[in-house]
């Protein structure tokens, strides 16, 4: 029997393009007119946002000629002013604290902060806070507002401890809060669109090294549903969830495996939490080996979440143990020669398939 | 204004009997002696206008407006009370009186009356927004952030610091350099005003002026209201920090008695008005303490319910 989440992810992969390796392959090359890059699809999931519904605003520093750290409100400010691209001081507490107080009286804001490793001044207001007010209001108000922060690596970043970690797992250990890590551009415009709509607060995670990734993405908007996960691939052998960039890469491990003949699922947890277990549940059960990937830190992290709701949901199905590829245990070190060599690699994913294939 | 400060004083009174007798769980944070600050504030202000709260907001509810028949459900965990008995006493917020919800940690209550005061600015809505806070917030970063973040965009907000001279059992000269903490605005380039926050009408004239400037567009006042907590942090709190004298001082000021010798000197009110008012607002109280008890508990099948929208 499926639940209508399974049935959701379903029917989201049929009706959308498929990431195909060639596209990972071919980045570089020229796209159709309708690709864009995964930094403009947010953009776009932005404008057109704002186009509709002036309650929608953008906060955060840096964001307004200047276009954020990462040019990704580059425009909007030429077009919507300084009422509606507010470029802030340096604070984030106040900047998320400021959202949760418009939110309340009728807003939509859209905040920013540079990057996520800054959100540790922001916490009290992020989990304290927001994610509380509705439960401890007894349902008198909601919180509906988006909080945009880059995260995660990428080769050869090199911005060292400060400018580089993986934090969904902050968030998505708070009940009220939504956790979203989208993976394409497709993605990343039908995510942010459905959480600006959503009447709850929502981190909305963008995985830096992705911003240059491109992949066809609808005009107009268009929102994915909230809390799904979603099959980039079908297979038959082993199942890989991941999100973000480590969806790319389980990708590509699929791809180098099919020739020998492995059929690899890959599972986007483009929601990281509230988690969809039902169709992790699914696909574990009918590949009965699971694989979890993901660049966050290895203890306590999202893999840990995501292999025992595998084990919960399908465990007389498991033919082999769960195997978990994920960062190591360190603060980002600065050097290429040894950043390189704490984020998982597509080869580490490989692996993994192949020890899980070899029970 | 006499009434909203006894209802003040009462509902404290009855709050704090109900947690020493174990009838509340959790704690009580009482409000007495300040009730001049939270009702000259609350006065000055609409229906519409809104306030931002904090652990002690007991007072700064009734004074905006809110039925102590649904605190005190509240208090009690109740599913009559405003929260449903989901919050208990320090998130007592009435929304459908003016609140902005009540936080209980110390400053976090402050940005959330900048972000509507941004939104009232942004919708051209000649609304405002108050937080309160204590002098203890005001070493917070939330406060310096948010003071400076309403200066900068002359946001319609009125920051109320009730100087109550005790951060639980931390003295205020122990932890603030100066003196009259509405020096404090001049770093930030807005007018401060200091009050004497036992005097009522003294409060409420200048809440006036603070709320007409910030609703003509002209931006944040800092509003500081010298108080003094009379009672302990909490209901039944030990107090080894201060002796019973400096206590027993600060009694001989409190504000309901200032009132009282104000109005009838000046000849405003009799005492028998405001002795009728005492007996009405009595026989209110131990109403809504009747209510409150008579009210259901939240279903344990509903623990899950409130979480997302």
């Amino acid at each position: 029997m499926s639940t209508a989440s399974e049935r959701d992810a379903v029917s989201l992969t049929g009706s959308k393009p498929t990431l195909s390796p060639e596209l990972i392959v071919q980045v570089a090359e020229v796209a159709p007119a309708r690709d864009l890059t995964y930094q403009e699809a947010v953009r776009e999931a932005l404008r057109e946002a704002m186009v509709r519904d002036p309650a929608v605003f953008v906060m955060g520093e840096d964001i307004g000629k200047h276009g954020g750290a990462f040019g990704v409100t580059r425009t909007l400010f030429d077009q919507f002013g300084p009422d509606r691209i507010i470029n802030t001081p340096i604070s984030e507490n106040t900047i998320v604290g400021a959202g949760t107080g418009a939110a309340l009286v009728g807003m939509r804001p859209v905040m920013e902060i540079m990057f996520v490793d800054f959100s540790g001044l922001a916490m009290d207001q992020i989990c304290t806070q927001a994610a509380k007010l509705r439960l401890m209001t007894g349902g008198q108000v909601k919180v509906p507002w988006v909080l945009r922060m880059p995260q995660g690596g990428g080769a050869g970043k090199s911005i060292a401890a400060q400018h580089s970690q993986s934090l969904e797992v902050w968030f998505a250990h708070i009940p009220g809060l939504k956790v979203v890590l989208p993976s394409t551009p497709y993605d990343a415009k039908g995510l942010l669109t459905a959480a600006i709509q959503d009447d709850n607060p929502v981190i909305f995670l963008e995985q830096k090294f992705l911003y240059s990734f491109r992949g066809a993405v609808p005009e107009g908007e268009y929102s994915l549903p909230l809390g799904v996960c979603d099959i980039k691939r079908s297979g038959r052998d082993v199942t890989v969830i991941a999100s973000g960039l480590m969806v790319w890469y389980a990708m590509l491990a699929a791809k180098i495996l099919a020739p020998e003949g492995i059929d690899v699922e890959v599972v986007d947890v483009q929601t990281i939490s509230p988690l969809d277990r039902a169709t992790i549940g699914r696909s574990a059960r009918k590949t009965g080996r699971v694989v979890v990937v993901a660049e966050a830190c290895k203890s306590y992290g999202p893999t840990g979440e995501w292999a025992i709701s595998a084990m919960e949901e399908a465990f007389e199905y498991l033919r082999a143990p769960i195997v978990r590829v994920t960062g190591r245990d360190t603060p980002i070190p600065f050097a290429d020669s040894i950043e390189k060599g704490v984020w998982p690699e597509t080869e580490d994913i490989v692996a993994a398939i192949r020890s899980t294939m070899a029970w | 204004m006499y009434r909203r400060m006894v209802r003040i004083r009462e509902f404290e009174t009855a709050a704090s009997d109900l947690f020493r007798r174990g009838a509340v769980k959790g704690t009580v944070h009482p409000y007495i002696g300040q009730e001049a600050s939270g009702v000259g504030v609350c006065l000055a202000l609409r229906q519409d206008d809104l306030i931002a709260g904090t652990h002690r907001s007991h007072g700064h509810n009734i004074a905006k407006g809110a039925d102590p028949a649904k605190m005190m459900a509240e208090i009690l965990g109740r599913e009559t009370g405003y929260c449903k008995g989901r919050g208990g006493s320090m998130h007592i917020a009435a929304f459908e009186t003016g609140s902005l919800g009540a936080l209980a940690v110390v400053g976090s209550g402050i940005p959330l009356a900048v972000g509507a005061g941004l939104a009232f600015k942004l919708r051209h809505e000649d609304r405002v927004a108050v937080p309160f806070t204590g002098e203890g917030g005001t070493n917070t970063g939330n406060w310096h952030e948010s003071v400076n973040m309403a200066a900068i965009w002359s946001l319609p907000v009125v920051f109320v610091l009730e100087n109550n001279h005790y951060a639980v059992s931390t003295k205020v000269d122990d932890v603030i350099k100066i003196k009259d903490l509405s020096e404090r605005a001049r770093a930030y380039g807005i007018p401060g005003v200091c009050v004497d926050g036992f005097d009522v009408v003294a409060v409420y004239e200048a809440a006036v002026e603070a709320v007409a400037r910030a609703r003509r567009g002209e931006g944040p006042t800092l509003l500081v209201t010298e108080c003094y907590r009379l009672e302990g942090h909490y209901a039944g709190e030990p107090e080894v920090y201060r002796t019973r004298d400096e206590v027993k001082e600060q009694w001989k000021r409190e504000p309901l008695a200032r009132f009282r010798a104000d109005a009838t000197g000046a000849g405003w009110l009799a005492n028998a008005d405001l002795d009728a008012i005492d007996v009405e607002v009595k026989q209110e109280i131990a109403a809504a303490v009747e209510f409150a008890k008579n009210s259901p508990a939240p279903d344990p099948a509903t623990a899950m319910d409130y979480i997302y929208a």
